[in-house]
């Protein structure tokens, strides 16, 4: 059955929230009705009949198009289905998803994964800062479910991740895996200052090491884990090019001893 | 007793009567294949009989490294006991003291399904807080942290109970050599079956048992109708040209790969024949009563 496409006319002239976007929501709904969903974040009313074509489809395959950088929340509470969007997305887009798949043709702005807990998050480009991470005010940020960054991401990766896996074939920003309580980060390339800052528990593993790692790690030596074994079969279904990081003897700094110092750092043996 | 024939071997009309028990399976896995064998023989190690054992179990057989979770060679073991209490006490003593204890080892479950036994959810606190707890999709690891690196297990493994423990096969022959060659013949077969496990010493044994004895304190003892060097001074079960009987004890974690053990083992004794092998095959029941699976010898011929 063919999806069910969204095309964005031209870009909007406010940021709209597409959270009502999700095949849970549209699932029954006729294109008339779907047109009336409100999508405003401002006081000028928008629907998503003003802004978007729509051309009816299978509900649980959606696909927005056109510029949709300013859409938010795109994804948001997915509980299934998939969403693809052909281009960029807004901020937050995937924000408590908790299954199913979305997939970002372009790159994403910040906040993407945010507090998720199942499900799968692509981003063909690269993604903004605290990717996966919490709102301010929030005790957790990811818990749960994979995401996929090609591109690069930003500031803080990670931040405050509880559970799942984050895979950036890129490098990333300052402080990736801030404040981690568990949970899995592969960053490819070179990440920015202080990996890990102030994690408690988790795994963070830096295939090209940091700009500067934390003086508040300390040196475990160089291993072949088995657990590393485990990581690279689940890491290659999403991204054979991060699975490789696992298959040669990896240095552990535990961390951040700053706090409980439960994590881990992993880095390349000659670091 | 009525008798079949099949390539001059006498198949006795008769049936295998066997009990529901609980069942888990582990694949362990090593830095070799002889280091993941070595593990599973010491963790199934004095497990022949739930009576003395607490649990039987063996090893199912190899698992090459392309199907392990970890891409290393490993081995799977079976575990049977007749109660999940039973069943988690074995399988954590088990583990934790043969397979924690054994050079470059990994443990996971071996079965999956909706019922679960704790595995290294219950081993963890060997790791005194150390131990890294590690979900991946839908798998979940402990890490726990010794001597030679790492201990991984697998959270949780899956209970069966719809295991079936005791289907066996009756092995009679003119000498005890003979007898020997026909069970081992069978108990090769039955290697290759899987879901099934032959927990006795070499998968065959040979002290059978009656229920009950003359002594007070004895709840079982030897099975004097089987036994040779009786035959003349008890209702023996044995005819004149047979010299020596082995038994082989089948557990698996269904009916049907009972079935097929047993299908398997008799179609080996009967391939080698009577002239260097088995004479007569039977199979052990306590009348029908006791067990509610019946695996009747005519319908398991090769």
């Amino acid at each position: 059955m063919k999806p069910l496409v969204l095309t964005l006319d031209r870009r909007p002239d406010q940021r709209l929230d597409a959270s009502a976007l999700i095949p849970d929501r549209l699932a029954g709904m006729t294109a008339a009705e779907i047109a009336l969903i409100e999508l405003q974040t401002t006081r000028i009313r928008v629907t998503a009949g003003d802004v978007f074509r729509i051309r009816m489809g299978d509900p649980q395959q959606v696909r927005l198009e056109g510029d949709c950088d300013r859409l938010d929340l795109i994804g948001h509470r997915m509980t299934g289905g998939a969403i693809v969007v052909e281009g960029d997305a807004g901020a937050q887009a995937g924000r408590l998803m908790a299954g199913g798949r979305l997939t970002v043709t372009g790159s994403a702005g910040p906040w993407a994964g945010s507090g998720m807990s199942g499900g799968v998050v692509e981003i063909a480009g690269s993604a903004g800062d605290r990717l996966g991470g919490p709102l301010a005010g929030e005790s957790a940020g990811m818990r749960g479910g994979v995401i996929v960054v090609r591109g690069d991401a930003g500031d803080r990766a990670g931040d405050r991740m509880r559970r799942g896996t984050i895979l950036v074939e890129g490098g990333a920003g300052a402080g990736a895996g801030s404040r981690m309580i568990a949970g899995s980060l592969v960053i490819r390339r070179r990440a920015g200052p202080l990996p890990g800052y102030l994690m408690s528990r988790g795994t963070i593993v830096l295939a090209d090491g940091a700009e500067a790692l934390s003086p508040t790690f300390v040196d475990c030596g160089v291993h072949d884990l088995v657990a590393q074994r485990l990581m690279a079969a689940f890491v290659a279904t999403y991204s054979p090019k991060a699975a490789r990081i696992f298959r040669a003897p990896l240095r552990r700094l535990a961390g951040d001893m700053a706090v409980l110092g439960k994590g881990e750092t992993f880095v390349p043996a000659a670091r | 007793m009525r008798q079949l024939t099949a390539r001059g071997v006498r198949i006795d009309d008769t049936f295998a009567e066997a009990f529901g028990m609980r069942a888990t399976a582990l694949v362990i896995t090593a830095d070799s294949a002889r280091w993941a064998r070595q593990a599973a023989l010491t963790m199934t190690g004095f497990a022949t009989s739930v009576i003395g054992c607490g649990c039987e179990a063996a090893i199912d057989g190899d698992v090459p490294g392309k199907r392990t979770p970890d891409g290393r060679p490993g081995v799977r073991v079976l575990l049977f006991a007749v109660s999940t209490a039973e069943l988690q006490k074995q399988l954590q003593g088990r583990v934790g003291q043969c397979v924690l204890t054994c050079p470059g080892t990994a443990c996971y479950a071996g079965l999956g399904g909706p019922e679960t036994l704790r595995l290294g959810d219950a081993l963890r606190y060997f790791g005194d807080g150390w131990q890294i707890s590690k979900r991946l999709g839908d798998r979940h690891y402990w890490r726990i942290p010794v001597m030679d690196g790492e201990f991984v297990c697998e959270a949780t493994t899956g209970l069966s109970r719809n295991a079936v423990g005791g289907g066996n096969l009756l092995i009679m022959g003119r000498s005890r050599k003979a007898a020997l060659a026909a069970a081992q013949a069978a108990a090769g077969a039955i290697d290759a079956v899987r879901d099934a496990i032959m927990p006795f010493p070499g998968g065959i044994v040979r002290s059978g048992s009656k229920v009950g004895s003359k002594y007070k304190s004895v709840p079982a003892s030897t099975n004097d109708a089987y036994c040779p060097t009786l035959r003349g001074a008890v209702a023996t079960a044995l005819d004149d040209d047979v010299a020596s009987v082995l038994e082989i004890v089948i557990d698996g974690l269904d009916a049907d790969a009972v079935a097929a053990a047993m299908r398997a083992g008799i179609a080996a004794i009967v391939r080698l024949g009577p002239k260097h092998g088995a004479v007569r095959i039977s199979a052990g029941n306590y009348g029908g009563k006791l067990g509610p699976h019946h695996f009747h010898l005519k319908d398991l011929l090769p």
